[in-house]
Order: C-alpha cells, then structure tokens, then sequence
C-alpha cells in the first residue's frame, strides 16, 4: 500500500511511500516536519477568554456546586426524621465546625462567584452577538423555555441566595466566632412559620429546579462528554436528580410551616 | 407539478427592507392573491418581485442560486423560524402548502452581528469563509481516490464524518440560536476532518484556529439550547459540537507552537 505526502502549498516537503498502513513514526515525523515548515496555525487566544473556554468554566463551576447541593439536600432531609431537629442539629453542628469543610466552604464560594461571573460575561457576549433582535421567534418550536432561560433562572437564584445566607448563614457564622450556640432547626422553625418566606423558597427552590433541569446535562455536553452509550443515561439522571432535588428542598418549608415537623 | 390537489392562497407578507448596511429598515407589507400552494417559497417571492417591477418598485433582494437545498444560499427568516416551520428543509425546499389561506407571513433576515444585512433579506456570511481559510483544510495531497481508499477508516467514522460533511453552511444555525452562536456549524466543519486519518494531521491547531476564527467574527457562545439542531436543514448532530469542545480542550492544552 502507498500513501504519498506530496505538496504543502507550493513546494514539495516530502514524498513518501509508506508500505503498509502509515507507519506512526514517520507520521509523526512527517507532521512535525510540516509543522515547521509552515507556522500556519498562530492562534494565540487565551483559553478562558476564548467561547469554549468560558462554558467549559461555567459548565465545572456548575457540576462542583450541584455537587455541594447533594450534600445539602441529604443533610437537610435529615428533618425529616421528625425528632425535634437533634439529627438535624448534629449534622449541621459538624458542618459549620468541621475544619475540612471550612476549606471548602471557601472554595464553594469562589465556584459560585467565578459561575456567577461567567454566566454575566456570556450573557453579556450572547446578547451582542445578535444586535438587532427579530420581530418574530418561535422558540418553542425548536428548544425549551428553561434552555433559554439560564440567565433570569440563574438571577432569581441569586437573588434567592442573598435572602437564604441571611436567614440561616449569617446566624450560624455568627454563633460560630462569637463561640455561642446556635439552634439552626429552631431557626428554620422560626423563618418558615412566616407565609411569604415559604413563597420566597418555593421561587427560589423551582428556579433552582429548572436551572438544573437544562444545567446538568449541559455541562457534560459542554465538556465534551457526549456518548451515544452514555448520554441518554447522564439526561436521565439530570432530570431525576433536578426533581428531586426540588420536591425535598420544596417540602422543607411547607412541612416546617403546617408544623408537619415540629 | 400542477397536480389535482393544487389550491390558492391569499396572502399577507410582511418583508424586511432595508437598503443598504448602514440603512435602518422596516417590515413592509404587501398583500398576494392567487398563491399556488405547488410553489415554492423562493416562487412565491418571484412571484411577488415581478410584481413589484410591473408596479414600478424595487424588488425584494433576497439570496438563493441551486433551489434544490445543496446550496445554502436561501436564508429566509419565515414566522419566527429560520427556513420556515417545516424541519429538515431549507427556504427553496419549502412550499406553499405548508401556510393557510389568509396567513401572514413576517419574513426577516438572520439576524446576527457577524452576518450584516447586505440588502432586504440578503445578508453577508463571508464570517464562515473565514472560519473555513483559518482550518477547514488538510494541506497534504491525498492521493489519488484508489490511494484514500488504502488508508482504512472504521465504517462508523466514515459515517460520522460523512454526515458532518453534510453542512452546507447556510448559517440557519446561527440565526435560530439565541446567542446567535455559530458553534454547529463550526463543529460540523471541525468534525468532518477529525474524524478521518487525513484530517488528524492537523488537528489540533485547526481546533484552534477556527474557534478562535469564530470567536473574532463575533458570534455569540453555546448554550446547548438544541435550536440549532432542531432547525438545521442537514441534520447535523449536537454530537459534533461535544466533539469540538473535546479536541479544542485536549489541544489547548497540548498544543505547542512550533
Ligand atoms: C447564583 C447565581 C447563578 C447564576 C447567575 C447562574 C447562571 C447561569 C447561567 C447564565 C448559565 C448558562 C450559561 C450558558 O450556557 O450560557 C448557567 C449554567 C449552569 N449553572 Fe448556573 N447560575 C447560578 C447558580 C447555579 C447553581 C447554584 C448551580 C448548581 C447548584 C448552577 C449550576 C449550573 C450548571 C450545571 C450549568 C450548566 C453549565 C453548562 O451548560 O456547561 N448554577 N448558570
Ligand atoms: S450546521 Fe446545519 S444549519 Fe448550520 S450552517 Fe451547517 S447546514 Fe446550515
Ligand atoms: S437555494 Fe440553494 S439551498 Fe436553497
């Protein structure tokens, strides 16, 4: 078998006749030779300045915070125990103590202002590619609504996140460096015996919901990790966890203020 | 093709005008009667240009060239949808059949800032040529087609590789995305030389180049919305832009310039 190597632009670099398949050593060679010759490729963008880069951030930003959200989710249906918040208190108390966990509580919130950073750049990036908008879109006819929505999701959620961490971070931070105790299951009692936190977490917890309906499967798409084996099993899992993750965190409130958890 | 099925429709058309690049436009309205729904959309616009000369105006300008879905000229933003409301098929390969009698029809050119509008609905997409001269190559002699045909290539690959090959860089991608986003396309282009031994010479500063290409041209960034593959005329698969995140992660960072 021969594969011929004949011309790169004009002139002739190499000329060969590679018996069998090409033959890796010579392929190698054969490139690099050719790399030199011709300096074709001058790309000099910075990776997290350049589209891709900037999603591939977004998208394991946001992977490290679902992963957070799992520990969450289980540390806070341990209310569900309906012991009077001691399971609950016990897991919290490790939380807020544990030095390991103080580590990565920092670095949690490094992950959520580099996703909220980015998410603002794209956004921002996004709206100017498409200067004149049009007088007619159908978007449903060819995507989700939420798909589209990352950015108001993404904005409720934060906004959700400020009135969350003053209701249950600021307090335990605050017993935590004045050395007192702190009763956050008495807390959540406290916060969710009024009507409009509850509607306030319900908000924030749906549009948690739907960011994470598109945002997981996303993410392994942006990185890459699509696999006709492996990516109907990833969007299954994407859209089990986002429900489940929504009624847990949903139900919180509501048992709390029936008083279905005392 | 005038069948025993053939109807008429009236219709009302609302069409971008625009006279120049640096002109601001507007819908203008015109109204038709006597459609045939055997036409295609490209006719029905014909139909509607003779029209406007018999009436002394200015005709529509609006792209196409091979009317049978191979060329990609024929961007047409019809109801909200890049191509119309049918999926798999482009302006020229759109009928009348698929409108009702007495339908409005807005009818926009794609809207993207890397795609200026020339004039009415034609628009400037010389950005994907661009792209394409910055990677969309292999600059080694193949061969003749019995020697391509001695350098064995997996069926599935060929296949994928065929498929990407299928773009015919009509840009309805872009239009439809909401972020104005060229990233199908690109893959598309980026896919159908990765894949095949030929192409993987280069690889890795082709990744580089075309995305760093695309990023200048001004398009916007992927939100994995699916609108691309959904209103894409050839089918291209959302699989090609993962593809195109992997080899343009794996070369940045590996690749060394020389
Ligand atoms: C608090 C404010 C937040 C904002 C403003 C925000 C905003 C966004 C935006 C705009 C995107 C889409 C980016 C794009 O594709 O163009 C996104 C993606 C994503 N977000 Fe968030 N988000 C926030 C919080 C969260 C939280 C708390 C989580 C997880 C627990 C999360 C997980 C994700 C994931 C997994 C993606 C998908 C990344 C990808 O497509 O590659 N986000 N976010
Ligand atoms: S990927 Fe599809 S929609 Fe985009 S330019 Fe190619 S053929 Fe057109
Ligand atoms: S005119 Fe060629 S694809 Fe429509």
């Amino acid at each position: 078998m021969f594969w011929t190597f004949l011309s790169v632009g004009q002139k002739t670099y190499s000329l060969l006749f590679v018996k069998s398949l090409v033959n890796p050593h010579l392929h190698a060679y054969i490139c690099s030779e050719y790399y030199r010759q011709k300096i074709l490729f001058m790309s000099n963008e910075k990776f997290s300045k350049s589209s891709i880069g900037k999603k591939v951030i977004m998208g394991l930003t946001g992977l490290f915070l679902i992963s957070f959200l799992v520990i969450h989710v289980t540390l806070n249906s341990m209310i569900f125990a309906n012991d009077g918040g001691v399971l609950f208190n016990q897991g919290a108390d490790f939380m807020s103590h544990n030095p390991i966990i103080r580590i990565l509580e920092i670095g949690l919130f490094v992950g959520l202002l580099a996703h909220i950073f980015m998410a603002l750049k794209l956004t921002l990036d996004n709206n100017k590619a498409r200067p004149i908008k049009y007088a007619v879109t159908k978007g449903n006819a060819n995507s989700k609504w939420y798909s589209r929505s990352m950015g108001v999701l993404g904005s409720l959620l934060l906004i959700f996140l400020v009135v969350h961490l003053a209701h249950f971070w600021v307090p335990t931070k605050v017993a935590v460096f004045s050395h007192t105790e702190h009763d956050t299951f008495a807390s959540m009692r406290e916060v969710f015996k009024e009507w409009y936190n509850v509607a306030i977490y319900m908000l924030g917890v749906i549009a948690l919901g739907y960011h994470l309906l598109h945002g997981f499967q996303s993410a392994f798409q942006t990185l890459g990790l699509n696999h006709k084996k492996y990516t109907p099993m990833i969007k299954f899992i994407g859209s089990a966890f986002s429900v489940i993750v929504t009624i847990l965190f949903a139900a919180m409130p509501i048992v709390m203020h029936l008083g279905i958890i005392k | 093709m005038s069948g025993s099925g053939e109807k008429t429709l009236n219709l009302t058309l609302k069409v971008w005008r625009q006279k120049n690049a640096k002109a601001a436009g507007n819908l203008e309205t015109h109204q038709l009667s006597g459609i045939s729904t055997d036409m295609s959309f490209l006719e029905m616009f014909d139909v509607l240009n003779e029209k406007l000369i018999t009436d002394g105006k200015e005709p529509i300008a609006f792209d196409h060239d091979c009317r049978e879905g191979i060329c990609g000229m024929c961007s047409m933003y019809i109801n909200g949808r890049p191509h119309g409301p049918k999926q798999g098929v482009t302006t020229c390969q759109l009928h009348m059949r698929s409108f009702n009698d007495g339908e409005t029809i807005v009818v926009e050119p794609w809207r993207s800032a890397a795609f200026p509008v020339v004039k009415d609905l034609a628009v400037d997409r010389s950005a994907f040529d661009r792209i394409i001269s910055s990677g969309g190559f292999v600059s080694v002699n193949t061969g003749n087609a019995k020697d391509a045909n001695n350098i064995l290539i997996p069926k599935d690959d060929a296949d994928d590789a065929f498929n990407a090959a299928a773009c015919i860089g009509c840009g309805a991608c872009v239009a439809a995305c909401k972020n104005g986003s060229a990233m199908l396309f690109v893959s598309a282009k980026v896919s159908q030389l990765a894949l095949l031994p030929q192409g993987k010479v280069e690889a890795k500063g082709r990744v580089l180049n075309m995305v760093g290409q695309m990023d200048e041209e001004g398009f916007g960034a992927c939100t994995n919305t699916g609108a691309c593959e959904a209103e894409c005329p050839k089918g291209i698969s959302l699989e090609n832009i993962a593809r195109m995140n992997r080899e343009y992660l794996s070369s940045s960072l590996t690749y060394v310039k020389k």
